[in-house]
């Protein structure tokens, strides 16, 4: 189980503005993003022989073509929607580990504002596992993530008395997280449990405020093998745990067993056997937060909490800054950018450099990056100094 | 019948007996020959038990809300005169879930375990899709007066 434990490292992070109008293209957005990560790694674009793309029409050869790249060992794709950035790094480190590959390359991000608005309908999106849905869901009104994930959201409220108020806490905490960061779109706008309460119904029971932003904008990360990566510019961020997991039926959500569970239930007790660590052990957790109830369900479901406590946790401030759990440094995708999640590893990896700035959690040692995605995909990764 | 411009059901090899029985106003639902496992949506194998050897049954038509979701705004042209309009997951008797609508229930009357059954909806002349209305005992009960 602890086969790739610390066998291979994060060494590059870069990233581009996040916006509304970036004026580039998704592959000028990818390669801006890639040589900032490489650059902060201490390469060339030359250098990267691998190469891992998540949600995203892009193809790698787009990306080889732009560095010159005269040998690419390894390409591959995760395919787990929003969950695909945190998969990546278990494909980069797996490739790197083995020597498959030497320096691996992780992106992702979009024009997802001022090209591709996911809130106007998956036409033109990259493949998800929604085929089904064309014809089983979209005559009947539903075509869009809000309204896929929804009815999870509500049947969590009904068993468990979860609250539209605690799914406030998570907005409220994400936004008040992004007013110390730089780069946060919404840095300048903070929230109250109150605003959320009072912004309009979406998918009911989603709020405006239960959504994530629709952003412009890419992120990349640079995996090496432990042997390289102590020799390089930065202090390795070690990956201890990678796994990703996929609900019963992971092509639709209506006759899946359990609504209330997420394929991060599975790849979490894998994630912390491999890392050799415990939910009690994590420093500071950035957590995919396409929609509020997702970051409740996902602290449950990789443990950090039983299943039914998500609401109350995050209603006592837990995952707050200078809390037990610090959630969400940066902003998250409520607050700080939608970039596919790619932004929650770059943050993950500034937290354990001492880099995070005003956000940085005190002597972080250990810190957890989840995906989620697709009609409920997980993805975590576990990662140390 | 004015024109319809929601999106339709794509007929394929896989689903064609299940659009087939909706036009006769019978709703099918696959299962499988080999372990007897209901299943939904159309599927090549069994989940259950591997099996590509498939039927179709008529099942009763008769469920209950599971879950839901109302959209407050439109996020297709076709439904923008729908809007606040409810998708419903309801779990048939037999346990299979669909996706559907309620024809005659507003979302507020909406509630998890409400007992709802089959209704035909013409679409176009080719196709009628499965929706769903209040049981005939909820018929003329209003929601205020059912002890949930």
């Amino acid at each position: 189980m602890d086969i790739l434990r610390d066998k291979a490292a994060i060494v590059g992070i870069g990233e581009t503005e996040y916006s509304r109008n970036s004026g580039i293209s998704d592959v000028a957005l990818l390669l801006q993003a890639s040589v900032r990560a490489i650059e902060d790694a201490g390469l060339t674009p030359k250098d990267i022989d691998g190469i891992v793309l998540g949600y995203t029409n892009v193809v790698a050869e787009n990306l080889m073509t732009n560095f010159g790249t005269k040998d690419m060992a390894y390409s591959a794709s995760a395919h787990l929607g929003g969950a695909s950035a945190v998969a990546s790094l278990q494909s980069a480190a797996m490739a790197a580990a083995t020597g498959v590959a030497t320096n691996v390359l992780c992106m992702a991000g979009w024009n997802g504002y001022s090209k591709l608005r996911i809130s106007s309908g998956m036409e033109g999106q990259p493949q998800l596992a929604i085929s089904q849905l064309r014809s089983f869901e979209e005559p009947y009104g539903v075509f869009v993530p809000a309204q896929w994930y929804a009815p999870m959201a509500r049947r969590h409220m009904y068993e468990y008395g979860t609250t539209s108020r605690q799914f406030g806490a998570v907005a409220a905490t994400m936004r008040k997280h992004a007013q110390l960061n730089d780069k946060a779109i919404m840095r300048g706008n903070p929230i109250t449990i109150d605003d959320h309460q009072d912004s309009r119904m979406v998918a009911d029971p989603f709020r405006l405020l239960d959504c994530c932003l629709e952003s412009d904008g890419a992120a990349a990360v640079v995996v090496t093998s432990r042997e390289r990566a102590k020799d390089m510019r930065h202090q390795p961020v070690y990956i201890m745990g990678v796994a990703e997991g996929h609900p019963d039926f992971p092509d639709q959500i209506a006759n899946r067993p359990v609504l209330t569970e997420l394929g991060i239930k599975k790849a979490a007790p894998r994630a912390f056997a491999m890392a050799g660590v415990a939910p009690k052990d994590i420093d500071v957790a950035e957590i995919y937060d396409c929609f509020t109830y997702i970051v409740i369900c996902q602290l449950e479901d990789i443990g950090f909490c039983n299943k039914g406590e998500g609401g109350p946790f995050v209603e006592a401030g837990h995952i707050e800054l200078g809390r037990e759990l610090p959630v969400n440094t940066h902003g998250g995708l409520l607050s700080q950018a939608h970039v596919l999640g790619m932004n929650h590893v770059v943050e993950a990896v500034k937290q354990l450099r001492g880099s995070a700035g005003k956000a940085q959690v005190k002597d972080a040692e250990i810190a957890l990056v989840s995906g989620y995605g697709d009609l409920g995909d997980g993805s975590i990764a576990i990662l140390r100094r | 019948m004015s024109q319809y411009n929601k999106p339709l059901p794509q007929i394929t090899p896989q689903t064609r007996e299940l659009w087939e029985g909706c036009r006769k106003h019978k709703l099918l639902i696959q299962r499988c020959r080999a372990c007897g496992t209901l299943r939904h949506y159309p599927r090549i194998m069994c989940p259950s038990c591997g099996s590509w050897d498939t039927e179709w049954v008529k099942v009763s038509g008769k469920g209950k809300v599971y879950s839901w979701t109302v959209a407050h705004q439109a996020f297709h042209p076709a439904f923008i005169d729908d809007v606040p309009y409810a998708s419903v997951i309801v779990e048939l008797d037999e346990g299979v879930r669909l996706v559907t609508n309620i024809v005659d229930a507003s979302p507020e009357e909406l509630y998890i375990g409400m007992p709802v059954e089959v209704v035909f909806e013409d679409a176009t002349s080719e196709i009628i899709l499965p929706k769903f209305k209040k049981s005939s005992w909820l018929q003329g009960i209003s929601s205020s007066q059912i002890v949930r």
